[in-house]
């Protein structure tokens, strides 16, 4: 089968791989380009865990082609921490126990770093709204958005 | 298996051009929150994806000098959402169509989408029926205008022609004291398919309604324009008795499915609910005291 390169920028660098014209991005980013932070819990865009940004918005990488990547700017969970400098949001979630088996995590992290860039100072019910395209099995979410509001709050401090 | 071809097209031209000459074997991709999940799950393995968010026209939001919009069929609702003025003069439109999914599918899901993709019960249907929106369609034999409502034809089907693309809509001035709101019923708060979805769209002049359009979805085949409704109103200051003969037309119309989200029974009270519910916030949106 033909497959097609792809030219992207992922976590601010160039990056060039091969796909296939029907493979989703989350196949490319945890096949070719082995970013397997991103993680598939459904593949049907009813989870979140493959939560990317595209151009700085937030969508499922299940429900996007892998060459829709072209020319565009892919932001993973990958791309948080500066080397071993945690994002703060990573920081707040391993300091207060927001995640048990990790698996909806990066989605999470991804989704709650993109709220906090357009709106750094969300009410709770906003971070509920914002966050419901994230599913998790584990926490009963309320340490996940405790985590957010006090990151969102910390950042604002340092500000 | 077959092979499939992506293509992004850089005009319209070349969009309709290579939907045509695919003769069926091609689909329209637009945010592809329908289409990813349908080729997915194996219902549909296209020969030809048409990526249509390089062609302007339709990525486009411009107001009008008459204070009428055109929104590109593949504007994602968060797109559409971050537009001021258009915020500012269809919130109903945008309540429906940030109700579609999650913020994620939002990212990425169009209203061209959500009717190309024909579920009785999409969301931002009834609200773009209520505004009286008109779709731009262009295929092979040229460009033509459809009233939103007469495009879908059933569920998963619509009255496009072979090689037809919808380009995108037209909405119509807002004159002054006009709002517009959509409500939907779902047994949870997020995240669901509507059982009943409900827009509406009207004018107050001196307290009287002047003009009004009601969609009506998920209780039929197709979203109505619910005329029958919008009659009750018109003429009415929006009283006890006029809501109660539109939310009456309102259930009149239903043609609705049995399923676990909602009996018969069920789908048509709440569609007279709805109606009066949804023509009241649209009222006060209007500037109604
Ligand atoms: C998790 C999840 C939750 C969802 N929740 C909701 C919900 O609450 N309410 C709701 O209404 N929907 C919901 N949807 C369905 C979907 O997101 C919407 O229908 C969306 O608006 C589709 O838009 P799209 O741009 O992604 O369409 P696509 O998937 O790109 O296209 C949909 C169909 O229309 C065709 N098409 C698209 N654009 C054109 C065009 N311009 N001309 C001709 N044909 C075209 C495509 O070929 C395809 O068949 C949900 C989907 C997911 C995955
Ligand atoms: S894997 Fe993409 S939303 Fe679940
Ligand atoms: S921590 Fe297990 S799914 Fe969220």
């Amino acid at each position: 089968m033909a497959k097609v390169h792809v030219t992207t920028t992922i976590n601010g660098e160039p990056e060039e791989f091969l796909c296939e014209p029907h493979q989703s991005m989350l196949d490319a980013l945890r096949g070719p380009l082995g970013l397997t932070g991103s993680k598939e819990g459904c593949g049907t865009g009813d989870c979140g865990a493959c939560s990317i940004t595209l151009d700085g918005r937030l969508v499922c990488s299940c429900l996007m082609l892998a060459v829709e990547a072209e020319g565009k700017k892919i932001g993973t969970i990958e791309g948080l921490a500066q080397g071993d400098h945690l994002h703060p949001l990573q920081q707040k979630f391993l300091e207060w126990g927001a995640l048990q088996c990790g698996i909806c995590t990066p989605g999470v992290l991804v989704a709650a770093k993109a709220l906090l860039e357009k709106n750094p100072d969300p009410t709770e019910t906003e971070v509920r709204f914002w966050l419901a395209g994230n599913l998790c099995r584990c926490t009963g979410y309320d340490k996940i958005v405790r985590a957010v509001l006090e990151t969102a709050a910390d950042m604002r401090r340092a500000a | 298996m077959t092979e499939t071809r992506y293509l992004a097209a850089q005009t319209l031209d070349e969009a309709i051009g290579a939907y045509a000459a695919a003769a069926g074997a091609a689909r329209i991709l637009a945010g592809g929150t329908d289409l990813l999940v349908q080729m997915r799950s194996g219902v549909l393995r296209p020969g030809l994806i048409i990526d249509v968010k390089k062609i302007e026209e339709m990525t486009a939001i411009v107001p009008k000098a008459d204070g009428g919009y055109w929104v590109g069929a593949a504007v994602s609702g968060a797109v559409l959402a971050e537009h001021k003025g258009f915020a500012a003069t269809w919130p109903g439109v945008l309540e429906a169509t940030n109700l579609i999914g999650s913020k994620q599918v939002q990212g990425r899901a169009s209203i061209g989408g959500n009717l190309c993709n024909a579920s009785p019960a999409a969301d931002s249907v009834p609200a773009l029926v209520a505004a009286g929106a008109v779709a731009s369609i262009q295929g092979p034999h040229g460009r033509r205008e459809l009233a939103v409502e007469h495009l879908p034809a059933g569920p998963g089907r619509t009255h496009l022609k072979p090689g037809e693309v919808l380009v995108g809509f037209t909405f119509p001035a807002h004159p002054k004291g006009s709002g517009d709101a959509y409500l939907r019923m779902i047994p949870r708060t997020e995240m669901d398919i509507a059982v009943v979805g409900l827009g509406v769209n009207l004018t107050l002049a001196g307290g009287k309604v002047t003009a009004a359009r009601v969609g009506l979805g998920a209780v039929a085949p197709t979203v109505l324009l619910v005329e029958d409704a919008a009659k009750a109103l018109i003429g009415s200051s929006l009283d006890e008795r006029a809501l109660d003969a539109a939310a009456a037309a309102c259930r009149a119309a239903c043609k609705p499915i049995n399923d676990k989200r909602g009996t018969i029974e069920y789908r048509t009270k709440v569609a007279g609910v709805l109606l009066k519910r949804t023509a009241l916030i649209a009222a006060e949106r209007a500037g109604r005291k």
